[in-house]
């Protein structure tokens, strides 16, 4: 197992730390927003988008470029949020666009806006399906980029993902990863208490996939020790694809937030605002002063 | 498409849709490495697509009975690069999938196309295998060309026009095994343009799919007793041929439409929309499945029961005119 450089893990904690105090700025410029599942998912989608995939704001239709599948499409706000900050477009456009007739920006995410997304996405359940398909392209083509696919845990209720579970591993496309953004919350409550996954790894396992399990997915250093030994892109190796199931907590970061499904969608006035500043903050675990 | 000519000799013994397609397939990707087909436990050992898979095992992908996910992990490899054709019945393709065709093929604008095999009541299997609303539940989303195939030519035809210019496409075809209404493919066949298969004053019979051949066989016996009809395959659906129908509604002396389809929202209602919208009130009937779960049995049989067979239509223009 690779160690993992700690530059990068502060590095990418300061670049989450920014995110999520963007998003907060972005909800009190927009209204409401999406915000315990984009909270939740920072982290990771800091650490692919910052470092781990093959991917550049300035090319970012790439023919090699590892495709990034957003099956939670409420959690648009964080990826409009990480591409303002690399550039690709100004918070002003954001605000001024977002959900408004002849915007770019909706509450989910459509590719024909932005073409920076790869899939337009919203209805639950659709993106590992789609990322297989992608993986299997890839392998058709002898392209050996990566296929990573972001899911929820309570979106694993849809059936389609178990049908592409199956595809996936019966086609042993060892370059496609499941990322469960296991935030342990749905729309109206706990995942376990809605509707019980049980012992996802297992479930995972046995339909044919490597799991890996990263026990805090809100703390970089093992988003990155996971991500930091990937086995090497191979489209034409027949490998067992990944699934990495990253416990997180609904509104990580933002300490009113947690633990409650409320914040799904919400706004934050002033003074939410200021206590949401400083809990993000305070989120810091390796660039503390 | 004009100028293919197909090769006689082979196809004389197999003039099945479902045989035409694999050895279009065969044809086709071998020039073109960027088409992948997909099945959902569509290959039979021993088949032509069984032959498929051997030779390109990358490429054609079977996902076993789960047709939603092969409507979206297609999607996926079409917007990969693709050109993805995806094949089953259509029943199960529209009903089991319908949210990945609207989501992950229509909204997405992902080049695949959906070849619908078994429409309307032909599958034999009862209401679980008719496919008695597909059509209008894809002709109701955005970015899709609907083509309902009247014979395996055809449908050869509409798959040649989609891998010339890959899109979201449904083509739907009958059970597959259904007699030629075109002895050639040299009939100006072209996406979005009715055919005028035969023509006379006395009313315009327009057929989709296996609606095409019982208009052209009910006309030829209508000839022989001196009725005169223009007979319009309608093989598109979306985008309809409105021109096509607004002339029918003008030059001749109603309009009868024929589907294996539920009859209030299929090619009879598109038709009578144009009529409506153009202010044409003209005598007109649609003849397809009423709004009921069809009984069980065969297709011939069926078809003749809710009187849209050859019979059927020609006591619909006797009783018109």
């Amino acid at each position: 197992m690779s160690d993992v450089d700690m530059r990068v893990v502060k590095e990418l904690e300061n670049k989450a730390v920014d995110i999520r105090k963007m998003l907060i700025d972005y909800v009190q410029n927009v209204g409401v927003a999406h915000l315990g599942g984009p909270m939740s998912a920072t982290d990771m989608a800091v650490a692919l988008y910052y470092h781990y995939m093959n991917w550049d704001p300035k090319d970012y239709k790439a023919k090699d470029r590892d495709r990034f599948i957003l099956s939670k499409g409420h959690n648009a706000d964080l990826f409009y949020n990480i591409f303002c900050d690399m550039g690709l477009f100004t918070r002003e456009e954001i605000f001024s666009e977002y959900n408004k007739l002849h915007g770019r920006f909706g509450q989910h995410p459509n590719r024909m806006y932005l073409p920076m997304f790869e899939v337009s996405a919203g209805s639950l359940g659709h993106g590992l399906s789609l990322a297989t398909g992608y993986a299997l392209g890839a392998r058709a083509s002898g392209d050996n980029y990566r296929v990573f696919c972001m899911t929820g845990d309570g979106e694993l209720d849809e059936g389609s993902n178990w049908e592409a579970l199956m595809l996936a591993a019966h086609r042993k496309l060892g370059n496609l990863v499941l990322i469960v953004d296991k935030n342990q919350i749905m729309g109206t409550g706990p995942t376990e208490e809605v509707m019980a996954l049980g012992n996802l790894t297992d479930k995972l396992t046995s339909f044919g996939w490597d799991v890996i399990n990263i026990k805090d997915g809100n703390d970089m250093l093992q988003v990155c020790e996971t991500l930091e030994n990937l086995p090497e892109p191979d489209c034409h190796a027949k490998r067992k694809p990944i699934a990495i199931i990253s416990n997180t907590i609904k509104g990580a970061g933002v300490d009113f937030m947690t633990g409650t499904p409320s914040w799904h969608l919400g706004s934050v006035d002033d003074e939410l605002g200021v206590k949401a500043y400083a809990s993000i903050e305070a989120f810091r675990k390796y660039t503390k002063e | 498409m004009a100028g293919y000519v197909f090769n006689f000799d082979l196809m004389v013994p197999m003039m099945r849709a479902r045989d035409m397609i694999p050895l279009t397939l065969m044809e086709e990707m071998e020039k073109n490495p960027d088409i992948m087909y997909f099945g959902a436990d569509g290959f039979p050992i021993g088949s032509l697509g069984d032959d498929l898979i051997k030779k390109y095992p990358d490429r054609v992908i079977e996902c076993g009975i789960a047709e939603a996910d092969m409507v979206g992990s297609a999607a996926g490899a079409a917007l990969s690069g693709k050109a993805v054709i995806c094949q089953t019945f259509s029943c199960f393709t529209t009903m089991r999938a319908t949210d990945q065709i609207l989501l992950d093929v229509a909204y997405n604008e992902a080049p695949v196309c959906l070849i619908c095999t078994h429409g309307g009541l032909t599958s034999g299997g009862g209401p679980t295998h008719n496919a008695v609303q597909d059509v209008s539940v894809v002709s109701a989303m955005p970015n899709m060309t609907v083509c309902v195939a009247a014979d395996a030519n055809q449908c050869v035809l509409a798959l040649k026009d989609f891998l010339a210019n890959p899109r979201p496409m449904f083509i739907r075809i009958p059970q597959g095994e259904e007699p030629l209404v075109y002895s050639t493919d040299d009939y100006g066949y072209q996406v979005g343009k009715a055919v005028t298969i035969a023509d006379g004053p006395a009313a315009t019979i327009i057929g989709t799919g296996c609606g095409t051949l019982y208009a052209k066989n009910a006309a030829e016996l209508l000839a022989q007793e001196g009725i005169q009809v223009r007979v319009l395959d309608m093989h598109t659906i979306k985008p309809l041929d409105t021109e096509a129908v607004v002339k029918a509604a003008k030059e001749t002396g109603g309009i009868i439409t024929v589907e294996d389809h539920a009859a209030s929202c299929g090619l009879g209602s598109y038709v009578a929309n144009v009529l409506a919208e153009n202010g044409l009130g003209i005598k007109f009937k649609k003849l397809g499945i009423p709004d009921e779960f069809a009984k069980l049995g065969y297709a011939a049989e069926l078809h003749a029961y809710y009187g849209y067979d050859v019979d059927g239509i020609i006591r619909t223009v006797k009783e018109m005119i």
